[in-house]
């Protein structure tokens, strides 16, 4: 770089925070995020992912308030029964308590990344595809029994008709999210354990493909709240 | 020059972002316990405002540890945290509007089809 003044101002501006920070993030002479460009990417697709699901999630909302006729209650519909009692959301719970694990051993997993310790790294991600892989064939039996028990996107059993179409595209998008996610894990995993990023220099792909399972566990936050629980 | 400072700055972001596992471990604790509460909320079966209280407590509290502890938002830069942030926010005006427009069209089936 021929210019010598710009360099000590970029760092003058790196080093300052908050509001001055932003100010000089975006306009010094230099790149806005100070992050791998495939960080600031995933990023930017979470947020856009974030619009997808709060729409289907408004226009559940927005179905409910406006429906006359009641709305099944999903604590009944969602009962499994066990040794002769029926225990509330039941699957919904260890669904919940799976994917929230999947979370914890994938952030374990970004750790050992930045240490590189290939071994813990590969397993650990393999741990939290397996529990997402778990999580989608409990969400494959829940639809099968739902089918079973005559729920349609366009009607069912207990109520309000928008219960049925609410549900499958809310839970089937995340679920395809799940999935997707699941061999997105399998194959970043395998290239820890060969050594893709030994090569390449950083563990990166490690913590951005944490980002977006973490981002799968939050909107399944939100959907235990709105569509389980409310 | 652009590449060295860009090598230095990534270098820096990765020393950055290394937490003990203990915290990890806490907040997955955490989490658990949560979700616990939520599913908590709905086994006693409270209702009424009381019960949207604590499901909008217990989901907030969630989305807030995976998102700033998990996703390491919390040790980001705010150039990065307001541009992922602040957007969402627009949301607001969608959920106020379908609000609105719900209430609207509930009224209207009230008033046209009698109730049915």
């Amino acid at each position: 770089m021929a210019n010598d003044v710009a360099p000590a101002s970029v760092s003058a501006f790196a080093e300052s925070e908050g509001w001055e920070g932003i100010v000089g993030d975006w306009s010094a002479d230099k790149q806005t995020f100070g992050v791998p460009w495939g960080k600031a990417m995933m990023w930017i697709f979470l947020l856009s992912d974030t619009f997808i699901f709060s729409c289907f999630l408004t226009s559940y909302m927005k179905v409910r308030i406006s429906t006359t006729v009641p709305w099944p209650n999903p604590s009944e519909v969602f009962a499994l029964h066990v040794g002769g009692t029926s225990v509330p959301l039941l699957l919904i719970a260890i669904m919940t308590f799976v994917l929230i694990s999947s979370s914890g051993t994938m952030a374990m997993a970004v750790n050992f990344g930045y240490r590189r310790d290939k071994k813990k790294t590969a397993a650990l991600m393999l741990a939290t595809a397996a529990f997402g892989a778990m999580f989608v064939s409990m969400q494959a039996f829940e639809w099968t029994k739902l089918i079973q028990e005559g729920v349609r996107p366009w009607g069912n059993p207990w109520g309000a008709p928008q219960f049925g179409s609410a549900f499958f595209m809310i839970t089937g998008f995340h679920g395809l999210h799940v999935s997707a996610g699941v061999i997105y894990l399998s194959v970043v995993a395998n290239r820890v354990r060969t050594g893709f990023y030994d090569k390449k220099g950083n563990y990166d792909m490690v913590e951005i493909a944490g980002l977006y399972w973490h981002f799968v566990d939050l909107v399944w936050v939100f959907i235990f709240a709105f569509f389980y629980l409310w | 020059m652009a590449q060295a400072e860009l090598d230095a700055g990534s270098d820096a972001h990765a020393e950055g972002q290394q937490h003990p596992i203990k915290l990890y471990l806490w907040i997955w604790l955490l989490l658990f316990i949560l979700s616990a509460f939520s599913y908590l909320v709905d086994y006693i079966g409270f209702e009424g405002y009381l019960r949207w209280t604590l499901i909008l407590t217990f989901m907030f509290l969630k989305a807030g540890l995976i998102v700033a502890i998990f996703m390491h938002m919390a040790w980001e830069r705010l150039a990065l945290i307001t541009a992922i942030l602040v957007p969402p926010l627009a949301l607001l005006v969608l959920i106020s509007l379908m609000v609105i427009e719900a209430d609207h069209t509930f009224l209207t089936r009230i008033v046209f089809f009698g109730g049915a």
